[in-house]
């Protein structure tokens, strides 16, 4: 497991746990970004923040994404014309040269956490 | 370098694939090529003629297009038919008064349906059954008429029978000889097609030769048979037999038969040996091939003998395989068993009306020729058998006899010789196939792409998928048909295991027979597994992660991100207030609105979070989910039928409606289009959907298994005359088989396409219940028609379903990268400059 220090000050509180969709994702707006936020209960971790805008479709959209498991890693497919992003590090299974930014995410209690620099 | 110059006289399927062949070869470069054509049209595909009747159009049947013509150089003069050869200055001239000098004339001027010398046939209402044009004088004057005469019972006389029965007419065939298609069947089976054509309510008459035909009070014609028989008819059509085109050979003082036909050897030269003649004008051997094969084989010799190589024509064979009035009938090689010394065996099943007869040499080592009618199902075979000179096997009655246990002693690929033909119209061998598949062909598709085999006639496309399958395996290529790296099985088999252990959730099939974590690929199709068999809300928790993005917001995600709403307008029918109603959501919410192709109302534009709003007041006014989403039944189009329609036959609205109303929500492999018409004008296209009905005056026809998407397919025609009742029972029966076996994304067309034995097996299945499960595909139908809901209705009701529909989880404000300008008064996605100009003002 992911070791995090968690403190107040460091982190941003996004949501509650009840906002997000099991298996799925949603958007956040932190400041003037948008953040895809998961939520995969039976993995490890069981969250994930990355960008939410599609550099290729130019559209922000990646959290309405379907969750795909290509060769061991955990990806969103872009709902638009459907590349794949590494959900763990944002990046592009298909375009070497594209990474999405991600996100620290984590619970605290029923908060959602993140880490926006 | 001075190029040679080339000109064709003619541009009919003969003189096409010579020009085309030409166009192929490096040598091309040689030659400058001139083409006279007589028709105002280039070549057309004649064999298929009658499926003009069928709604495919001139478009759909050309071969050669003008613009091709002028991509290959060739300078195409239609409307021009040539008029006189001057042999000894070698010159062609043309009608239009062009005179055009020649190193090389190819006549290929075809043939022209003889007519006989009857009194009165040159009545207005006598026809012949050639060109596209004599097709529309046909269908003009069936229209106001009931009954419509064939004289001559050959080949494309009972295929023009078969068009006066598609427009509507009463079909008689009236026959000189006593048989039907004397030419390429036995006296046994000429006497069987006969009865199987009476049963499908064409009137043959044979042994019958008219004498008069005049017109009788009312404009209708009177056909007066020797015998004192008579037949009052409304048109005639005269199909009995072609007369090779050979006036301008004549009149240039070439070589002709005794019985007319341009005298050729067998380098198709004429007596002038800088002429040639190919196809249907041509007389080898003191014969006409009036098939477009051995056209196609001359052409190919000719244009070989041009660029300089050896090449013979030596005669053809003349075997057939069609489908004639839904009968299928074979002939092959020598069919009456006249060559010396010949045997035969014959087999005849009164019951289910089959007749096959087999012509083998005394000891019945080697087959001369074979007829079969009702079931040529041996067909392929039995030709491979002829065409290589092969040895039968030693009991080779067993080649046509029904196998009782159930396994026909079918020639395998492997069996054949390299030099066996497997595609005649583009004269493919086994031994082009094999190397096309050892040169990195991988599949059907590829072999027919790189050989052409199969994409004539495609009357082999079963021997050639077997051969290409049989190579394969001997590569040792294994066809992998997994749906995706998570489940080892295919579409079918999951839906089997779903339905068979009622497994209704993705981590208990993943569990069950998959591995890893799941994709885009599996994790929807298992969605749409259980959308099919237990009709649960897409948005029920185990199923909302295993969506589409379309299904799981409803809607259609568009460029920007944005979303378009079209909700369900059954069959087209709308109120005004209802009308009034989507102007007003659309206005009030900014959407762009357009008409749709299946008569429905898409709005464009929506943001992710007004979506419930828009579906308020969408429900609120009595609109329900158009399932433009989903795969699933999208629309059923119509026209407005006997209702409105001083032409329509039936209610083509009611049944529109009844129709959309039991398949709304239906979800299925692919989308799924239909459309109902109201009379065979076909105003609503069904035949360009997966589900097609034409009203009739006695019912419903009924088409499956088109459109097809980027590659466009017509709908079979599976059905006719079907009462309400019957109509539904084979729809639901056809889309529940297809829900439960097509692969996944598999559209109808192509579906049916795979389908081991096509559309004779999917009757055998839907009406003749050759597997016993139509009770249950019914019940399946009916428990998705109990279950339906709107899904939008459901959702908008329920706040924990609402939540997934925020932009954002953690405030209400819109996405501001979102741009639209104004383009004819209405919003639309701005396009990336646009968005640097508004940003970034000049």
């Amino acid at each position: 497991m992911r070791e995090v220090a968690i403190t107040r000050t460091e982190w941003l509180q996004v949501c509650k746990r009840s906002d997000l969709v099991a298996n799925s994702g949603v958007c956040a707006l932190v400041g003037s970004r948008q953040i895809a936020l998961f939520f995969l209960p039976e993995q490890e971790p069981q969250l994930y923040a990355i960008d939410n805008w599609d550099p290729i479709a130019k559209a922000g959209v990646i959290g309405r994404g379907l969750i795909a498991e290509i060769d061991g890693a955990m990806t969103v497919a872009s709902p638009l014309y459907k590349q794949h992003y590494r959900l763990t590090d944002g990046q592009c299974l298909e375009e070497a040269e594209i990474t999405l930014a991600t996100f620290p995410i984590a619970f605290d209690g029923d908060d959602v956490l993140i880490q926006v620099d | 370098m001075v190029k040679q110059k080339i000109v064709v006289i003619g541009n009919g399927m003969v003189g096409h694939h010579f020009l085309e062949q030409l166009a192929n070869r490096p040598e091309r470069e040689l030659f400058d090529v001139l083409v006279f054509c007589a028709e105002p049209r280039p070549a057309y595909d004649r064999v298929h003629l009658s499926e003009y009747f069928g709604g495919r159009t001139a478009d759909d049947l050309a071969m050669g297009k003008v613009e091709q013509y002028r991509g290959w150089g060739y300078d195409l003069r239609l409307n021009d038919a040539a008029v006189s050869i001057d042999r000894e200055n070698k010159i062609v001239t043309s009608a239009s008064g062009a005179s055009e000098a020649y190193d090389h004339l190819v006549l290929a001027t075809g043939s022209y349906p003889f007519v006989p010398p009857i009194p009165g046939h040159e009545h207005e209402k006598c026809f012949v059954y050639r060109t596209l044009e004599d097709l529309d004088k046909i269908q003009a004057a069936a229209k106001d008429g009931k009954i419509g005469v064939v004289v001559g019972g050959g080949l494309l006389g009972l295929e023009a029978a078969n068009a006066l029965k598609q427009l509507g007419l009463e079909a008689h065939v009236v026959e000189f000889a006593p048989g039907l298609m004397s030419v390429q069947l036995d006296e046994g089976g000429s006497k069987l097609l006969r009865e199987k054509i009476q049963e499908l309510g064409v009137t043959v008459h044979t042994s019958t030769a008219t004498e008069l035909i005049e017109e009788v009070d009312g404009g209708r014609l009177r056909m007066q048979f020797k015998g004192d028989k008579e037949l009052v008819t409304d048109l005639i059509v005269f199909s009995a037999g072609i007369r090779p085109e050979d006036n301008l050979a004549r009149s240039a003082g070439i070589e002709l038969g005794e019985r007319g036909g341009i005298v050729v050897d067998n380098h198709c030269r004429t007596s002038d040996k800088n002429i040639f003649a190919i196809g249907e004008c041509a007389l080898f051997d003191n014969r006409i091939f009036g098939l477009v094969a051995p056209g196609y084989s001359m052409a190919r010799t000719t244009v070989s003998l041009l660029c300089g190589e050896a090449a013979e024509f030596n005669g053809a064979d003349m075997s057939t395989k069609l489908k004639l009035l839904g009968v299928d009938v074979g002939s092959i090689g020598d069919a009456h068993g006249r060559s010396e010394g010949s045997a035969a065996i014959t087999f005849v099943d009164e019951q289910t009306g089959v007749y096959k007869r087999m012509i083998t040499d005394r000891e019945g080592k080697k087959l001369r020729g074979a007829v079969l009618v009702g079931d040529t199902g041996d067909y392929d075979t039995l030709l491979q058998y002829h065409l290589n000179d092969m040895d039968l096997p030693e009991h080779p009655e067993q080649l046509i006899l029904p196998a009782l246990d159930g396994a026909a002693p079918a020639l395998g690929a492997s069996a054949l010789p390299d030099t066996a033909t497997i595609c005649s119209c583009h004269n493919v061998s086994k031994g082009d196939i094999v190397g096309a598949v050892q040169g990195g062909c991988c599949s059907l598709g590829d072999v027919k792409n790189a050989t052409k085999a199969s994409t004539g006639c495609g009357g082999c496309s079963a021997l050639l998928k077997n051969v290409v399958d049989t190579e394969l395996a001997a590569l040792g290529v294994e066809v992998n048909n997994d749906l995706c790296p998570h489940f080892p099985y295919t579409r079918q088999e999951i839906f089997h295991m779903v339905q068979v252990e009622e497994i209704k959730t993705f981590d208990e099939l993943l569990h069950k027979h998959g591995s890893g974590k799941g994709c885009e690929i599996c994790k929807p199709t298992a969605a749409s597994i259980f959308a099919s068999l237990w009709n649960e809300h897409i948005h029920k928790k185990p199923l909302v992660g295993l969506q589409d993005t379309n299904d799981t917001f409803m809607a259609n995600m568009q460029k920007n991100g944005t979303y378009s709403v079209v909700p369900r307008i059954a069959g087209g029918e709308i109120t005004p207030d209802k009308l009034i109603v989507l102007g007003q959501v659309a206005k009030k919410y900014d959407l762009y609105t357009k008409i749709t192709g299946g008569q429905r109302i898409d709005l464009f534009g929506a943001r992710l979070e007004e979506l419930p709003e828009i579906w308020r007041e969408l429900t609120d006014a009595g609109f329900e989910t158009g399932h433009a989403y989903g795969k699933s039944l999208r629309t059923v189009k119509s026209c407005v039928g006997s209702t409105w329609c001083r032409f329509g036959v039936q209610d083509s609205v009611g049944m529109a409606l009844a129709v959309e109303n039991r398949y709304k929500g239906l979800r299925s492999p692919h989308k799924i289009k239909m459309a109902v018409s109201g009379c065979t004008r076909e105003c609503a296209e069904a035949q360009s959907k997966d589900i097609g009905v034409i009203a009739t005056e006695n019912g419903w026809n009924l088409y499956v298994c088109g459109n097809g998407g980027m590659r466009p397919r017509h709908a079979d025609l599976f059905a006719t005359d079907l009462d309400d009742v019957t109509l539904i029972k084979y729809i639901d029966r056809v889309l529940m088989f297809y829900v439960r076996t097509a692969d996944k994304l598999q559209r109808t067309s192509v579906w049916l396409e795979n389908l081991e034995g096509g559309l004779d097996y999917l009757r055998e299945v839907v009406i003749e219940d050759k597997l016993g499960i139509c009770d249950e595909l019914e019940r399946q139908m009916t428990n998705v028609v109990g279950t339906y809901q709107c899904e939008w209705k459901t959702a908008i009701n329920d706040p924990e379903m609402l939540k997934r529909f925020r932009q954002f989880v953690n405030t209400d404000e819109k996405d501001e990268k979102i741009v639209f300008v104004e383009e004819r008064q209405q919003r639309r996605p701005a396009t990336q400059d646009e968005i640097v100009q508004i940003a970034e003002p000049a």
